[in-house]
C-alpha cells in the first residue's frame, strides 16, 4: 500500500520537498554571509571592549531586521504544507468519487485510510523537522550576538528545536480531518489554514508563556534573550500612568515620550544618568514579566508534547469518521 | 446461496427514505437487472450492498450470510460504481498496480491480455481515455479480482451503443467462463433484456418485483380483446395493469399457468420484459414478489396486492 500512496501523491510529495527546498536555499544564501560576519564578531579582541561592543552593535544592527523578516515569512510553511499535504488527501478522494472505488477494494477502507495518512504525515514531520535544524544553523549567530529578542521569542520559536516538526504535523492533521469532514479540497484547504492560524496565535500570545510560571523582576536590567511578556510601570503596587511618570521627571526636564523612550531637555543636569535609575529612586518602578531563555528546550518539549498529542488524537478521529461515513 | 439478501432493508437520507422495506432473496449464478427509474433507490440498494452506506433498519447480507461491508464481503464483491471512478492520473498500469496492492486476489495477467485485447495502452492515462475504454478499464480491474459477485451501477450510462456491446460482451464471457453472479442497475431495460435472468424492479424506494425472468415471463401475459369487455374480466383475471383504446383494450395479467383459458373473442400474447416492468411501474400498488426464501428452496408464492 505503501506504493499506491506513493503513486497517488507523488506531486504533494513532491511539494512538499519544493517548498522546504526553496526556503532552506534562502536560508543558505542569507545565511552564509551572516556566518561570516559573525566570525569577525567572535573573533574579535580585546573581547567586552566598547570597540568589540560596537562590532557586536553593527552586526545586530545589520542581520537581525532580516532575520525578523525571514522568520515572519517563514510562519506560513507549517500552515500551507499541512493544508496543502493534508486536506486533499482525502477530500480528493470524495470530490472526484474515487472513494467509491477505494473503499470497495479487498482491503477496505481503514486499513486504506490509515496507509494513505501515515507515509504523508511522516514525511512532511521528517521534512519540517530537518529544516528546523538548518533554521537552528541560520539564527544561531543572532542569539550568540546577544539580540534582546532570544529563542523564546514567538516567530522563531516555533521555526526551531521540535515545534517546526510539531506544528508542521498538526497543520497536517487539521487537513485530513478538515478533507473527511468538508469533502471538497478547496474549502477544506482554508478551513486548515484558518483552524491552524487560530490555534498558533492562540498558543503564542496566551498559552505558551504560561508552560512554567513566569519570572518577575523589577531589575531593570533582565537577562539577555529573554522573552518579555509584560512590562509596565507601577508606583506602590498600582499601574503608573505616562502623566505620573512625567509629573516624577519634571524636576529634571525629562521628558517621557513613551514608556521606554525618555527625551532630555534643555535643563537636564548633565550627570543625571539614566532616566530610569532616578524614576526607581523616586518610587517608581519597572516591573517585567519574562520567560528566561534557559527555558527554550523544556518549552519545545512541552508544545511538542501536547501537539503531538493533539495530531495523533485528529488523526485518529479522521480514521474513525471514514468508518461511519456512508456513500 | 444468496448473493444478496436484504430483510427489512431501509435507509433514509436526511427525512427521506430513499429505500424502505426492502426484502430480497437474489441467488447466485445469475445475471440480476436491477431496474427503476431515476430516483427509484437502485444506487442506494447497492451502496447498501457493498457496504459504502449503512442500513438505517434492517439487515443485508451477502454471498450466503456475510455482513455487507466486512472483509469478506469486500474481498468477494467487486464494485464498479456510476461514472466509472478513477484516479484520472494515473496509468492503465498504475491502477492495475494499485488494484493489486489493494486486494488479496488479482489476475495480472488476464487483466493485462484483456486490456490488450480491448486496445487499451497501458501507458495511457486514465483521464486521457474514452468514456468506453474508462468504463472497460474499470470493469478489467473488477473481474481480474476474481470476485464472486459483479456489482455494476449503470454502468453503460456514459456509453454509446458499440460500447455498450463490448462492455456487456465482456461481462457475458466472464459468466460463462467463471460462474460469476452479476448484478447490475440501469433504467435502460432494453438493454439488459437479452442477458438478465434475473430481475428486481424497484420504484420509489420500494422493490416491486423480484424474481427469475422465465418464471415472471410465464407468469405473464398480454390479452388483447374488445375494450367494452375490459371491465367484465377485470375481476376475474389479475391485472397488473390496463390500456385501453377507443376499440381495444390491452391487459397486462397475472396467470397462474400458461394453460389458464383465454376469454373467447380475446387474444393472448407473451409478454417481453420490457412492458412487464413499464406495466409495474405504471401500477405503484402493484407487486410480484416471491414469498420468504430460503436457500435452495425453489417454491415461489406470488403475493398480490
Amino acid at each position: 500500500m505503501a506504493w499506491v500512496t506513493w503513486r497517488q501523491h507523488r506531486l504533494t510529495l513532491a511539494g512538499v520537498v519544493a517548498v522546504f527546498g526553496v526556503a532552506a536555499l534562502y536560508l543558505l544564501v542569507t545565511g552564509l554571509p551572516m556566518h561570516q560576519a559573525y566570525a569577525a564578531v567572535t573573533g574579535c579582541r580585546p573581547a567586552n571592549s566598547d570597540v568589540c561592543q560596537r562590532v557586536v552593535n553593527d552586526f545586530l544592527r545589520t542581520y537581525a531586521p532580516g532575520v525578523g523578516v525571514t522568520a515572519g515569512m517563514l510562519q506560513a510553511i507549517p500552515a500551507l504544507i499541512g493544508a496543502f499535504a493534508g486536506a486533499p488527501v482525502l477530500a480528493r478522494e470524495f470530490e472526484t468519487g474515487t472513494f467509491r472505488y477505494a473503499w470497495t477494494q479487498g482491503f477496505g477502507r481503514t486499513r486504506w485510510t490509515v496507509a494513505k495518512l501515515a507515509p504523508i504525515a511522516l514525511a512532511v514531520t521528517v521534512a519540517a523537522g530537518a529544516f528546523s535544524l538548518l533554521f537552528s544553523w541560520y539564527l544561531a549567530p543572532i542569539f550568540g550576538a546577544g539580540d534582546n529578542n532570544g529563542p523564546l521569542y514567538p516567530t522563531v520559536f516555533d521555526l526551531s528545536g521540535v515545534a517546526l516538526a510539531a506544528w508542521t504535523l498538526i497543520a497536517f492533521a487539521f487537513g485530513a480531518v478538515a478533507g473527511v469532514l468538508i469533502r471538497r479540497v478547496i474549502p477544506a484547504i482554508f478551513a486548515t489554514i484558518a483552524a491552524w492560524a487560530a490555534l498558533a496565535f492562540a498558543t503564542g500570545a496566551f498559552l505558551r508563556a504560561h508552560y512554567e510560571a513566569p519570572l518577575v523582576t523589577s531589575n531593570p536590567n533582565i537577562p539577555v534573550g529573554a522573552w518579555v511578556i509584560n512590562q509596565g510601570w507601577f508606583k506602590g503596587g498600582s499601574p503608573a500612568s505616562l502623566d505620573m511618570i512625567n509629573q516624577t521627571l519634571a524636576p529634571v526636564d525629562v521628558r517621557a515620550v513613551t514608556p521606554e523612550l525618555f527625551q532630555p531637555g534643555p535643563a537636564t543636569p548633565a550627570n543625571l544618568g539614566d532616566p530610569v535609575l532616578y524614576l526607581i529612586q523616586h518610587g517608581i518602578v519597572e516591573w517585567t514579566t519574562y520567560q528566561p531563555a534557559s527555558r527554550f528546550w523544556t518549552f519545545q518539549w512541552i508544545e511538542g508534547g501536547w501537539l503531538l498529542a493533539l495530531s495523533l488524537v485528529l488523526i485518529a478521529t479522521t480514521v474513525w469518521l471514514v468508518r461511519r461515513r456512508a456513500a | 446461496m444468496n448473493v444478496i439478501e436484504t430483510r427489512g432493508l431501509g435507509k433514509r437520507y436526511g427525512g427521506i427514505w430513499a429505500l424502505r422495506e426492502c426484502i430480497l432473496a437474489i441467488p447466485d449464478g445469475h445475471v440480476t437487472a436491477l431496474v427503476g427509474p431515476n430516483g427509484a433507490g437502485k444506487t442506494t440498494l447497492l451502496n447498501l450492498a457493498v457496504g459504502l452506506a449503512a442500513p438505517t433498519e434492517g439487515t443485508a447480507t451477502v454471498l450466503g450470510g456475510w455482513p455487507a461491508g466486512s472483509a469478506s464481503a469486500l474481498d468477494g464483491i467487486a464494485f464498479v460504481a456510476q461514472d466509472t471512478p478513477l484516479y484520472k492520473s494515473l496509468s492503465a498500469a498504475d491502477m492495475l498496480h494499485v488494484t493489486r496492492n489493494l486486494n488479496r486476489r488479482f489476475d495480472q495477467r488476464y487483466a493485462e491480455a484483456r486490456l490488450g485485447e480491448l486496445g487499451i495502452p497501458l501507458k495511457r492515462k486514465a483521464g486521457e481515455m474514452s468514456g468506453g475504454q474508462q468504463a472497460q478499464l474499470a470493469l478489467t480491474l473488477a473481474l481480474a479480482r476474481r470476485p464472486r459477485l459483479l456489482v455494476l451501477d449503470e454502468p453503460m450510462a456514459m456509453l454509446d451503443p458499440l460500447a455498450r456491446h463490448d462492455f456487456m460482451a465482456t461481462v457475458m464471457a466472464a459468466v460463462a467462463d467463471d460462474g460469476l453472479s452479476v448484478v447490475l442497475s440501469s433504467h435502460v431495460l432494453a438493454e439488459l433484456e437479452r442477458v438478465a435472468d434475473y430481475l428486481v424492479l424497484v420504484s420509489r424506494g420500494h422493490v416491486q418485483v423480484a424474481g427469475a425472468v422465465d418464471e415472471l415471463l410465464a407468469h405473464h401475459r398480454v390479452l388483447t380483446g374488445p375494450a367494452t369487455e375490459a371491465d367484465r374480466y377485470a375481476d376475474r383475471l389479475s391485472v397488473v395493469h390496463s390500456r385501453r383504446g377507443a376499440a381495444q383494450a390491452h391487459l397486462v395479467v397475472r396467470t397462474n399457468a400458461t394453460t389458464d383459458p383465454v376469454p373467447p373473442g380475446w387474444q393472448a400474447h407473451p409478454v417481453s420484459l420490457e412492458e412487464l416492468a413499464l406495466s409495474y411501474l405504471r401500477e405503484p400498488g402493484a407487486a410480484a414478489l416471491p414469498g420468504p426464501a430460503r436457500a435452495g428452496d425453489d417454491e415461489r408464492e406470488e403475493a398480490t396486492n
